[in-house]
């Protein structure tokens, strides 16, 4: 994600995927699908509250003790057999990736999901050098045979529908009939992976939850996919943001418990991989080396905010996104980013920054959807506004990067105008009565009221104020 | 401050101090001993795996008669096992072949991606409240086992089912030394990605049979 250039295109985005009918069907359909089945897991809502209050504390916890837990976590993988390698930007991530897989002379590389991979964009660093990444994930390997971007965390291909994915695999797999049936479908991308599987150098895989405690990389997921990823390979390499400690083994359980009933409303997934070291002497498989990569990319600013810090809980459940208005009807891509929907617009500024994305925590109706469901209680709708103050008046101390850069004069004469208005009695008095007698007289494309009147009916100033009404009336006393 | 891990650290331990929660009570799910087993199976059987209730002397004859009713042709088994000296000695050369997964990956890797019809695996428990197998792969039986073949067979005994992951955690002491791999399972492999709709057996089995080993 190049921060040079400014992506500030939501709203010209959101436009187009509003007119557009399909992609609205798709979202709506599977949103609806994951709503439905998310709250069949959590009726009880006693349980529900019991079990967020753990999670989210199990996750305040490991933040407020980070550096300690990462150095502990790095002690336990280092004695299990396990490498750690640290990096502080994408580049520098994708760069130690490229040198264990260059170092053991891979060529071809399967891959579980993984959103940070996503975030480095590793598969395009990885083909510029050679090396053929094949993503195994049923949903992420349709969006690389399409060459698009994931469209949602959990589900990444959720923006299409078995159609479009039916003419795909018939068009990009070699002897691939056309079929609509899924069942037919997802035989077909068993058969295409599992060659992959058996002659791939290495596996790559992203984390859930890293446990300081043991050294134990938590992998949850349903196909299968991650733990042949991890296990087939001679050579792992697991990626992750540096936010997704846990200090002990008894924080898992309740957190994933809450992780999949959130996410797609099952119990558990089918699969939970917990991963402690490299194959042993004497194991007959698994890989003969694991590899950590963990990856800053402006994490430890906002660990540096004790309020924005929040963000950090997130276990990337996609709960906020699935039950979020905005996100529902224009979809991941609208976006831009990796990391689309609410926590989407709450992480991608503080990354990439204000002046960057700075657009997108007004991309918001704050009706607070995403913090009712969140699992780890996020307080997203407040920090979002927090963001918005930010990108035209910045904090003291430790400030958002990028904040202040939506700071505009006219903005600013505009509110010291205001304030002068509603300071002074007299000055009151003759604005509103010059609003009265001209203020109808103001076009709808006036630059304060063009974006305001694009969508909605241009205000009517009344001829006479609620104080000139009142005096009429017989009330005096103001 | 040379590193990418110094500047890192330093930068997270330059930050602000919060104290740190306390953890809240909160209570996974128990159950008693005859709901535990109901709970574990119908919770198995939502996530499309097939339950069998047996008895430590009659599985290999029962899952025999599985098998064959479902044409398995053979089935990858760990010969250094307990039950797979079992099941050896009770098949006796009849029933599916037995395939002995008793080499590196290396060398089997053809057997388990190409040939293998089903493979048996022990269970080192069992979990009520998600319906989930508790595997703790090892040297005599390894990884890949409950994973590539299209039918994954798992013993599991009653005695060892717990009621949450917490309590097994807990109760098999986990915190004081995790094995190189340990995997929950709970049902055969399944993917949701094409609109929603449920397919098995994507990348790993496409059945999972429990043999639920009762106590007497």
């Amino acid at each position: 994600m190049a921060a040079e250039a400014s992506k500030m295109e939501f709203g010209a985005k959101a436009h187009v995927a509003l007119n557009d009918p399909k992609l609205r069907a798709n979202f709506r359909r599977a949103m609806d699908g994951l709503m439905t089945k998310r709250a069949a897991q959590f009726a009880d809502e006693a349980e529900w509250n019991a079990l967020r209050a753990r999670g989210a504390a199990a996750r305040a916890n490991a933040l407020a003790k980070l550096p300690e837990l990462l150095e502990q976590l790095e002690a336990n993988c280092l004695r299990n057999g396990i490498h750690v390698h640290w990096a502080e930007t994408t580049a520098e991530a994708n760069a130690i990736v490229l040198g264990i897989l260059e170092a053991a002379g891979a060529r071809t590389v399967i891959k579980g999901k993984s959103m940070v991979t996503e975030e480095m964009h590793l598969n395009a660093h990885l083909e510029k050098h050679g090396i053929t990444p094949v993503e195994s994930d049923l949903g992420e390997y349709i969006i690389q045979l399409a060459g698009e971007a994931p469209s949602h965390i959990v589900m990444p291909c959720i923006h299409k529908n078995k159609t479009e994915i039916a003419e795909l695999f018939h068009d990009k797999i070699e002897g691939q009939p056309y079929t609509e049936n899924v069942d037919e479908l997802t035989a077909a991308a068993r058969a295409a992976l599992r060659g992959a599987f058996a002659g791939a150098d290495a596996g790559i895989s992203g984390v859930n939850f890293a446990v300081a405690e043991t050294g134990t990389l938590v992998l949850i997921e349903n196909e299968g996919n991650g733990r042949l990823s991890t296990t087939l390979p001679p050579l792992h390499i697991a990626v992750t943001g540096i936010e997704k400690v846990l200090e002990k083994l008894d924080d898992v359980p309740p957190l994933l418990s809450l992780l999949p009933r959130s996410a797609t409303g099952q119990p558990i997934t089918t699969y939970v991989n917990m991963i402690s070291s490299p194959r042993k002497e004497g194991e007959k498989d698994g890989p003969k080396a694991v590899h950590l990569v963990l990856l800053d990319n402006g994490r430890s600013r906002v660990h540096g905010d004790t309020e924005l810090r929040d963000t950090l809980r997130c276990i990337r459940c996609a709960a906020c996104m699935n039950h979020c208005p905005v996100y529902t009807r224009v979809g991941g891509h609208t976006y831009t980013f990796t990391y689309p929907g609410p926590i989407g617009k709450l992480l991608t500024p503080q990354i990439e920054g204000l002046d960057c994305a700075g657009d997108q925590p007004h991309a918001s109706t704050l009706c607070r959807a995403c913090a009712d469901v969140c699992p780890v209680q996020i307080p997203i709708p407040d920090l979002l506004v927090r963001l918005r103050t930010e990108s035209v008046r910045p904090t003291q101390g430790q400030a958002v990067k990028g904040a202040g850069s939506s700071a505009t004069t006219s903005e600013t004469l505009g509110w010291k105008g205001w304030t002068l208005l509603y300071a002074s009695p007299l000055v009151y008095r003759i604005g509103t009565k010059m609003l009265g007698w001209f203020g109808n007289l103001m076009p709808s494309s006036a630059p304060m009221l063009k974006q305001w009147t694009s969508v909605r009916t241009k205000p009517k100033f009344a001829p006479k104020s609620l104080h000139e009404l009142a005096r009429e009336k017989g009330y005096c006393d103001e | 401050m040379n590193s990418p891990r110094e500047r890192i650290l330093a930068r997270l331990k330059a930050a602000p101090q919060t104290a740190a929660p306390l953890r809240p009570d909160w209570a996974p799910p128990a159950y008693d001993a005859s709901a535990r087993k109901a709970k574990f199976k119908a919770m198995l059987e939502a996530s499309h795996a097939d339950v069998h209730e047996v008895t430590a002397a009659d599985w290999p004859q029962r899952l025999k008669t599985i098998l064959a009713n479902k044409g398995v042709g053979n089935m990858v088994y760990a010969p250094a096992t307990p039950a797979g000296r079992q099941l050896a000695d009770s098949w006796a050369g009849s029933g599916p072949e037995l395939l002995a997964y008793d080499r590196p990956v290396e060398d089997f890797k053809e057997v388990l991606v190409a040939k293998a019809d089903a493979a048996l695996t022990t269970a080192r428990g069992g979990i009520a409240q998600t319906g989930s197998l508790v595997l703790w792969p090892t040297s005599d039986e390894p990884r890949l086992m409950s994973l590539l073949p299209p039918i994954h067979v798992a013993l599991v005994e009653e005695s060892s089912l717990t009621d949450s992951l917490a309590e097994t955690i807990r109760v098999q002491g986990w915190a004081s030394g995790m094995p190189t791999n340990a995997v929950l399972v709970s049902g055969p492999s399944k993917t949701a990605d094409i609109e929603q709709t449920l397919a098995y057996g994507v990348h790993g089995p496409k059945e999972l049979i429990v043999l639920l080993i009762g106590k007497d």
